[in-house]
């Protein structure tokens, strides 16, 4: 398991340096580190916090969205009609619950089709495991260098502490 | 005061700001009026122009950035106005054309003759609010609300265009849109 501190570290290596989003307990750690150290911005919607981060790549910052997958289906159209359109890219962090359909009903269907909601959308992702957390992140961030559209990482249970 | 009237009023004050224009007509009104460097026409993501404002906002605390917002985005995204309030940015400006409809989709009436939208900007905790009815009004205010730390709302109400009137799309490409702004951005 990663620390949500490590997994900080490696983003912010990586570059990215805004972060907002709508927690999930899955990411808790990971929030709880960025409220700590300042600088995390509580959205108060996914798709607001798209938009907040598109404003934040005009004036020169890499942003990371932090959601939980249910917060997908909330900013389908600003992920369409507002960064894959005009090439805005943000690292979208979802927290992959109703993870092999073993959780509570409300995050079954989500949980079911979130890989293949990104693939609808043509946004490039991966899931996270323990082992290749640093390696996905730098894909990421490479991906976004070079498509400046967004990208997606996955995170199932028992990845981040 | 028509839209255009209302954009007319305000466009000679803005100087070197920076504006995020909602979509539909308060974006292609503005194109044709005026296509300056600094606006960003979000043509799409309705809602979003005040969260696209305040993430520049944010990290351009030296320019004044403001917002050409509409009731109905507005209303599509009440949130914005709590988060603007809670991060207290005192660059932005949020400049809100109300017609009390659905402008570019057939002037359907949304709610906001029946809620107070500057109200609501008070109560969150912007810093300045008020309404405006008339053209003079505008006048006086627009050069206030702009120069004044902020964040604040300047509610602008209009009549919607009842005739039929073509008003051209913009005709530059999002990534154009999106490039031009940054370049505004960086200057």
């Amino acid at each position: 398991m990663v620390t949500g501190t490590h997994f900080l570290t490696m983003l912010r290596d990586a570059g990215f340096d805004f972060f907002t989003g709508v927690p999930c307990s899955l990411v808790k750690s990971l929030i709880a580190t960025l409220e700590e150290r300042g600088g995390y911005i509580p959205e108060t919607r996914e798709d607001a916090a798209v938009g907040l981060a598109a404003g934040a790549y005009m004036a020169g910052k890499f942003p990371v969205v932090i959601m939980q997958n249910s917060g997908l289906g909330v900013c389908v159209n600003a992920l369409a009609s507002l960064s894959l359109m005009y090439h805005f890219p943000c690292l979208l962090l979802v927290t992959w619950r109703g993870y092999q359909g073993k959780d509570a009903p409300e995050h079954l269907i989500m949980g079911d089709i979130s890989p293949t909601l990104l693939e609808t959308l043509h946004i490039p992702h991966r899931v996270l495991n323990t082992e290749t957390v640093n390696e996905a992140i730098a894909w990421a961030a490479g991906v976004l260098n070079q498509t400046k559209k967004p990208v997606a990482l996955l995170l199932p249970p028992g990845v981040m502490q | 005061m028509k839209l255009a009237e209302a954009l007319q009023t305000v466009i000679p004050f803005l100087g070197e700001a920076l504006v995020v224009h909602a979509n539909g007509f308060i974006s292609r009104e503005s194109f044709n009026l005026e296509d300056r460097l600094g606006n960003f026409y979000m043509i799409g993501s309705m809602g979003l122009a005040s969260s696209i404002a305040l993430g520049v906002a944010l990290h351009k605390p030296e320019r004044r950035v403001v917002v050409f917002d509409g009731d109905g985005n507005v209303l599509m995204n009440l949130g914005s106005l709590a988060l603007i309030s809670a991060l207290q940015p005192r660059n932005l400006v949020h400049v809100v054309f109300d017609n009390e409809a659905y402008g570019s989709t057939g002037n359907q009436r949304t709610i906001s003759g029946q809620v107070a939208l500057e109200e609501i900007a008070r109560a969150a905790g912007y810093a300045k609010a008020q309404r405006v009815d008339t053209a003079a009004a505008l006048h006086t205010a627009a050069p206030e609300f702009l120069s004044q730390p902020g964040p604040s709302l300047l509610l602008v109400k209009i009549e919607p265009d009842t005739e039929e009137r073509h008003i051209g799309r913009i005709t530059h490409e999002p990534t154009q849109i999106a490039a031009r702004f940054m370049e505004a951005i960086s200057k």
